[in-house]
């Protein structure tokens, strides 16, 4: 393990982790709900129901936040099958196992809960091993 | 009304965290995840930024019977560790190791007009269509 210091960003990567907890503590105390993305995202794909207004406006809020700040570099080297073949493992998996980075390891992690700790602990280890295999 | 300005902000500063954090660059995520190679440990301060503010906030939130805006509160009960969570749990971590997108920085991508996190986001809209299908089935 040889840490890149020359593309650590210590403190962006502290405040913007600390908006998130924000976010999701926000949500918590007002909304007694839980800031997954997945699950929202997710509520929104099934037939009209009571939950649907709240999961909008957060879908619309976090795709405001673009409108913001500066737009920031995106770098996506992954080609188009391998793109599609992410996106089908992580719709499915994060369904399956109830949530993904914000709901099992934001949310999760912060209510100690035993099952995100575990999902969490998995889905690390599992994409540090993929990106392993992909890259080496 | 107000339940909806809530969530809208929440989602808003959800986002803006992503952005300042650069966990919407798909590349910065690989790097963290790259433990092999040239290691970027930023990431790690995300989680554990969010996490220092979501344990004080969730102790707080665990103890409410309803929210601070008088809706009931909708924390999750379960307990036990099953096969669904772990076999769930890893095919997201390898989805999320070959693209390096999550399901909010893919989001964020597609509002800034990424033309391959639009890919990304449709094969993940369609994934979780599938599980929802086979889901009744049963």
């Amino acid at each position: 393990m040889t840490p890149d210091w020359n593309h650590f960003t210590p403190w962006t990567a502290l405040a913007g982790g600390l908006l998130i907890g924000l976010a999701a503590v926000l949500l918590a105390l007002l909304n007694g709900r839980i800031a997954g993305i997945s699950g929202i995202l997710s509520g929104l794909l099934r037939p009209l129901q009571g939950e649907w207004p709240w999961r909008l406006a957060f879908i619309v809020g976090l795709l405001a936040a673009t409108l913001l700040v500066a737009r920031p570099e995106i770098h996506i080297e992954a080609s188009t099958p391998m793109l599609i073949m992410a996106g089908l493992l992580v719709g499915f998996g994060t369904r399956l196992g109830s949530g993904c980075t914000s709901g099992h390891g934001v949310c999760g992690l912060s209510r100690l809960s035993m099952r995100s700790l575990v999902a969490t602990g998995l889905f690390m280890a599992a994409a540090v091993v993929t990106n392993y295999l992909a890259r080496h | 009304m107000l339940a909806l300005i809530s969530a809208f902000i929440a989602g808003l500063v959800f986002g803006l965290g992503l952005i300042v954090s650069a966990m919407v660059n798909p590349a910065k995520v690989l790097a963290f995840l790259d433990v092999a190679g040239a290691w970027d440990p930023s990431l790690a301060l995300v989680m554990g930024g969010a996490i220092a503010v979501g344990l004080i906030g969730f102790a707080v939130a665990k103890r409410l019977r309803r929210s601070l805006l008088g809706l009931d509160m909708k924390l999750p009960a379960l307990r036990h560790v099953d096969a669904r969570l772990v076999i769930g749990s890893l095919l997201f971590g390898i989805g999320w190791g070959l693209g390096g997108i999550c399901p909010g920085p893919g989001l964020v991508a597609v509002a800034l007009g990424e033309s391959k996190a639009f890919i990304f986001l449709i094969a993940m809209l369609v994934g979780m269509a599938a599980f929802e299908a086979l889901d009744r089935r049963r």
